[in-house]
């Protein structure tokens, strides 16, 4: 799977290579999300349309809508500061959305409002990419094979819904933040948002099933402070 | 599924209501359009709304009119500002050319009327007050309408490449190999509403909901319909490339067109070379 402690800053401070260190600065806020309630099952997706993608799985793909893991963890919940850091640097570097074997990979990407986005297709077979914005604008383009990257940026923040028409199984969203200090929960329901300057922070989790939930949280100086989330999960 | 549209729409709806209210002291742009010379007016166009088109759009533009229930496909909704006959690209507004010929010729194959009857007057005013529904209209201008070079005269080569093209392109995944609308993908087809749509059956008709000229014709797989799963293919094709597909395009379709002829008099001898398109062919 990809690395998903992408803080956003850390990203670009491993880009653009800043002194050694640079990382450290600031404070962190790192925790924990699960769930309560029931979760739906994870289903195994039925890509038998598209062999081309069948073939690129060893074992069936499941849907990725409501990953949970063990201790009531869930994965692909973003965190991120809604309120305290306005003003931060913005982030620069390309975020990659890739269409691979029929899937979305990463599942959940996040990115700042006006940061470059590009779309790749990898797979040997077309695409059409839908992002079903309601506040930015929608489009609707195809992606045939070895179609070069679509280069994008949005304009407001907003959590977009994004589909492909043709192979109706693929499901995935753009998230598109105001501030660079993001992070996506790994299987583990862990996350880190790290470099925060001592403030008053709002931190707040969404997870595409499970909702929204926020907390404050006072950073100091180069602490680390815990804050945990527990969303409330709903079968299907 | 979104949890955050809810303020977000709520933040733009009240924006929206801020600018209205801004907009009737001092007339925005949003409430004039230009179509061939004339002056479009919001204000002229709302009682001509309320008597045509409300029982379908809404009162409110929003799609929830008393016989919106009733109908399939149902009527666009206004205030997402989203349309599918543009001659600008995928994700722009419309211009308000685009919007007129739109309500003069109405969308074949569903419930939008034609309104010739009203006159080009009426029709700009309505175009304006279309336009107060969406806050998009003020935050957003039309997109700048694509360019189409002149049409190069059909040729058989040209037919087989835009043959090629349907099939590389994967047309047929949604239309269809013979562009009956019954691709593999047809049945799972939604528009942006979550309602079932089909993809056009080219069999069934000579005319499109976005015209009926080849013009025409090359502008909708260009741009894409969006709010449906009709895709733009602009980033994909050349200028000679676009016409090579409308003149396959035509051979789909029950018209006595040239390319209709010419297709049929290759096809009687040279029928046989040809592979089906689908999963496996297309090539000659
Ligand atoms: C009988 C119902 C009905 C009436 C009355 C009606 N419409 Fe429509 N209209 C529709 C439907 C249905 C669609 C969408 C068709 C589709 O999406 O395939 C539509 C779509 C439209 C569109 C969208 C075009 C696009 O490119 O997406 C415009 C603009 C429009 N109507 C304007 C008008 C105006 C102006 C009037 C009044 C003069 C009017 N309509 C009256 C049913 C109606
Ligand atoms: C993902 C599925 C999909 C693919 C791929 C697709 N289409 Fe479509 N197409 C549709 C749907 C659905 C409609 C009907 C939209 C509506 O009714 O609003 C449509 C409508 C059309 C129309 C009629 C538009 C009108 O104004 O009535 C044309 C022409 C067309 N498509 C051409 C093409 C061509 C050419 C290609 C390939 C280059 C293509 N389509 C690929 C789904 C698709």
């Amino acid at each position: 799977m990809i690395a998903r402690f992408t803080s956003v800053v850390a990203l670009v401070a491993m880009v653009s290579g800043p002194a050694p260190g640079h990382r450290a600065a600031g404070g962190t806020i790192s925790g924990k999300v699960t769930y309560t309630g029931t979760p739906p099952k994870a289903r195994p997706i039925d890509m038998s349309k598209e062999p081309s993608c069948v073939a690129q799985h060893a074992t069936p793909v499941t849907t990725q809508d409501a990953v949970t893991g063990a201790g009531n963890s869930v994965d692909y919940v973003v965190v991120y500061i809604s309120a305290g850091d306005e003003g931060a640097a913005a982030a620069t570097d390309t975020v990659r959305y890739e269409q691979k074997g029929c899937q979305y990979i990463p599942h959940v990407a996040v990115m700042q409002v006006h940061q470059p986005l590009a779309v790749l297709n990898d797979d040997p077979t077309s695409h059409n990419i839908h992002p079903l914005a309601k506040v930015n604008a929608e489009w609707n383009k195809s992606q045939p094979k070895g179609a070069p990257p679509i280069h994008t940026a949005w304009d407001q923040p907003e959590f977009i819904a994004v589909k492909c028409n043709v192979h109706p199984w693929m499901h995935g969203y753009f998230v598109v933040l105001k501030t660079p200090h993001s992070s996506i929960t790994d299987s583990t329901g862990a996350f880190k948002l790290e470099g925060l300057p001592a403030g008053k922070y709002t931190v707040t989790a969404w997870h595409e099933r499970f909702g929204t939930q926020s907390q404050e949280v006072t950073i100091a100086g180069s602490e680390t402070k815990t804050a945990n989330f527990v969303l409330t999960a709903r079968p299907y | 599924m979104r949890p955050f549209t809810g303020w977000l729409s709520l933040v733009s709806a009240c924006g929206a209501a801020l600018l209205l209210s801004g907009a009737t002291a001092l007339p925005g742009a949003a409430q004039q359009t230009h179509v061939a010379g004339k002056t479009g007016n919001a204000a002229r166009g709302k009682p001509l709304y309320t008597r045509y088109c409300a029982g379908c759009h809404g009162d409110e533009g929003d799609a929830q009119g008393e016989n919106a229930q009733w109908i399939d496909p149902k009527p666009r909704d206004f205030t997402l500002g989203v349309f599918k006959c543009r001659s600008t690209p995928s994700g722009a507004l419309p211009t308000d050319q685009d919007l007129f010929n739109t309500v003069t010729r109405g969308f074949v194959t569903t419930n939008m009327p034609p309104w010739v009857a009203l006159t080009p007057q009426n029709r700009v005013d309505l175009v304006a007050y279309i336009k107060t529904f969406s806050p998009r209209w003020r935050t957003a201008q039309a997109g700048r309408p694509i360019t189409i070079p002149p049409e190069p005269a059909p040729t058989i080569e040209g037919i087989l490449r835009g043959r090629e093209l349907f099939q590389n392109l994967e047309c047929w995944k949604c239309h269809g190999p013979a562009g009956h609308g019954d691709g593999p993908s047809a049945k799972t087809l939604t528009d942006s509403k979550d309602d079932p749509i089909r993809p056009y059956n080219f069999q069934t008709g000579t005319r499109f909901m976005c015209g009926e000229t080849n013009q025409d014709l090359y502008r909708i797989f260009m741009t894409g319909l969006d709010g449906s799963p009709m895709p733009s293919f602009a980033d994909q094709l050349q200028a000679n490339q676009a016409w090579d597909l409308v003149h396959f395009l035509r051979t789909l379709q029950p018209l006595h067109s040239p390319e209709a002829a010419m297709w049929r008099s290759w096809f009687s001898t040279h029928g046989r070379e040809l592979k089906p398109i689908g999963p496996e062919g297309g090539g000659q």
